[in-house]
């Protein structure tokens, strides 16, 4: 803790104030300036050395007649002489006050802000992430036992601020105006607000389900399921096929989507929790992909722009190779996700 | 302290702590020497220090400059001239599409302080400011591709002039990341080296993106 800097003189001094001994000696030499060269420096703030000095001063006194004058200056206690050596206690102090400061603001921050709380969550080599990578769209058969989920955030990291990439080029390219708010903001926002919440989200349900998970494994696991979104969202906002981009979201969507439903039902236990478990989180994961590919398009820019009012110019639509068929089921599926947004 | 053994101090104070002697006092001349000097004296030499780091960066050698006298007025001075120039590409006269200054002032710094912090996580050597320092100084090829873009642009905007800006930016952006790769991968354990560079790459890969999708009203 801090030092403490009082320390009584003993010896035969009971009541009175400390200093006014002191105060006693350099008025006995006969001036007002303390000569410091007669400090014992090598001592610092030890009161111990003051006390002993005093001491011994005391002593010489205690020879000569000065009796009761003496005794009632000091129990004066005024600190006439004493300025000096004051100036210098006073710096001590401050000095003492400002390394046990300093002590502590460095042991709060190296507690609160360091950054190897997390290291060991980045431990990993190029291959492990590789391996990661492809292994999240591969959807494991034991669901009996359970599944092994590494405990690693820079895989996941990465992979958000590549579909936060992928998706300031996807709005880009469709010329996507973002009314409130900008661009970077909502792509960041979006990315990581998907996967910090529905993570998240996710922990506190497999918490009332029982199933086996820590938030840094669900992060993790999220994180990886992300994968199929990126390389999806990657080729449809450059080949503008609407029917190829439902093909890569039942397959490349739904294999990452049962690799992570997989991992998570051989950590669960019971149908009901395994069935609210894993339906939540497929709807979840499904319904983002599809999110993301028809809310930065044009289509649904133009159906928000006729909700929103007369007032705004209507948008110019592109011709576009899209099979009739499927024209009708679009623009329901797109009505519906605006009225859910 | 053989004269204390006689001064008897009372139990129930205790007496703890550090015993620190205030050490003499250094030399004030020392210290305050470059306080005395004319003002030009002290931007040019800033400015010198500057100077010579935006040389390292353009022709990236393995030198040690660059970190071992880190200093931010060069990513600052950069980042804001990038950021006025990036201003005025709207696609709507009143709400923009395009970036405004704050945001990509944001983009970069924050995208600097998350690449150092992973590098520091993944086992780097190098210290926070010093991988900040040389972050800020990679972004000068891009702000050297972002004048040619505004340049190009003035002549027209067709496909020709996006041909050339897509090879400038494309070219600029291997640079920055080639230069910042250069001094930051070696503070890094060797069979690490890919985890480091692919957020550099993401990083300058945004702000070329915003650099090429810059279409001025």
């Amino acid at each position: 803790g801090p030092g403490r800097i009082m320390a009584a003189p003993g010896g035969g001094r009971s009541g009175a104030p400390e200093w006014g001994g002191f105060e006693d000696n350099m008025q006995g030499g006969g001036s007002a300036v303390i000569d410091m060269e007669n400090m014992d420096d090598t001592s610092g703030s030890s009161f111990e050395d003051m006390g002993e000095m005093h001491q011994r001063m005391k002593e010489e006194e205690e020879e000569e007649a000065e009796g009761e004058a003496g005794a009632g200056e000091e129990e004066d206690g005024e600190f006439l002489g004493m300025k000096g050596l004051r100036g210098q206690l006073g710096r001590q102090v401050a000095d003492q006050m400002w390394q046990v400061g300093k002590r502590q603001a460095s042991r709060a921050f190296s507690l609160y802000a360091n950054i190897d709380i997390l290291r060991p969550y980045f431990d990993v080599e190029p291959v492990q992430v590789r391996s990661r990578l492809l292994e999240s769209m591969i959807p494991v058969k034991m669901i009996n036992f359970p599944q092994k989920i590494a405990g690693e955030l820079y895989g996941p990291l990465m992979l958000v601020f590549t579909l936060v990439a992928i998706l300031l080029h996807g709005m880009k390219t469709s010329d996507t105006i973002i009314r409130e708010g900008t661009l970077m903001g909502t792509a960041i926002g979006t990315c990581f607000g998907y996967w910090l919440g529905v993570s998240s989200f996710i922990y506190f349900l497999a918490y009332l389900c029982n199933a086996q998970i820590t938030m840094v494994q669900m992060l993790s696991l999220l994180g990886y399921g992300l994968f199929g979104h990126c390389i999806t969202l990657f080729v449809t906002y450059n080949i503008h096929f609407h029917s190829l981009f439902y093909i890569f979201w039942l397959v490349i969507g739904g294999l990452s989507t049962l690799r992570m439903v997989a991992v998570l039902v051989s950590r669960t236990v019971g149908h009901t929790q395994r069935l609210i478990l894993c339906g939540t989180l497929a709807a979840l994961h499904m319904l983002f992909l599809l999110y993301l590919h028809f809310a930065y398009h044009k289509v649904v820019e133009g159906i928000l722009d006729t909700l929103e009012g007369p007032n705004i110019p209507p948008f110019q639509r592109v011709a576009r190779d899209i099979p009739v068929v499927s024209n009708a089921v679009l623009n329901t599926t797109a009505k519906a996700v605006a009225l859910t947004l | 302290f053989a004269g204390l053994a006689d001064v008897s101090i009372s139990e129930d104070i205790p007496v703890e702590g550090e015993i620190t002697v205030p050490v003499g006092s250094r030399s004030p001349d020392e210290d305050y020497s470059t306080l005395d000097e004319p003002v030009r004296d002290t931007i040019m030499r800033d400015l010198k220090a500057v100077g010579k780091k935006f040389v390292h960066v353009m022709y990236p050698k393995k030198s040690s400059t660059l970190l071992r006298d880190w200093d931010l007025w060069g990513p600052l001075v950069l980042c804001v001239s990038l950021a006025l120039m990036l201003q005025g590409g709207s696609a709507d006269s009143k709400d923009d599409g395009g970036p405004q200054f704050a945001e990509v002032f944001v983009i970069i710094w924050f995208g600097a302080v998350v690449i150092t912090l992973n590098s520091k996580l993944l086992g780097g050597t190098i210290s926070f400011f010093q991988s900040l320092c040389v972050l800020g100084y990679c972004v000068l090829p891009l702000t050297v591709a972002m004048l040619v873009c505004r340049l190009v642009l003035l002549a027209g905007s067709g496909t020709v002039s996006f041909i050339i800006r897509l090879i400038v930016v494309v070219a600029m952006f291997g640079w920055s990341t080639l230069a910042s790769t250069a001094f930051l991968a070696d503070s890094q354990p060797p069979n690490r080296k890919a985890l480091v560079v692919y957020p550099i790459f993401l990083f300058y890969f945004v702000i070329s993106w915003m650099i090429l999708t810059f279409t001025p009203q």
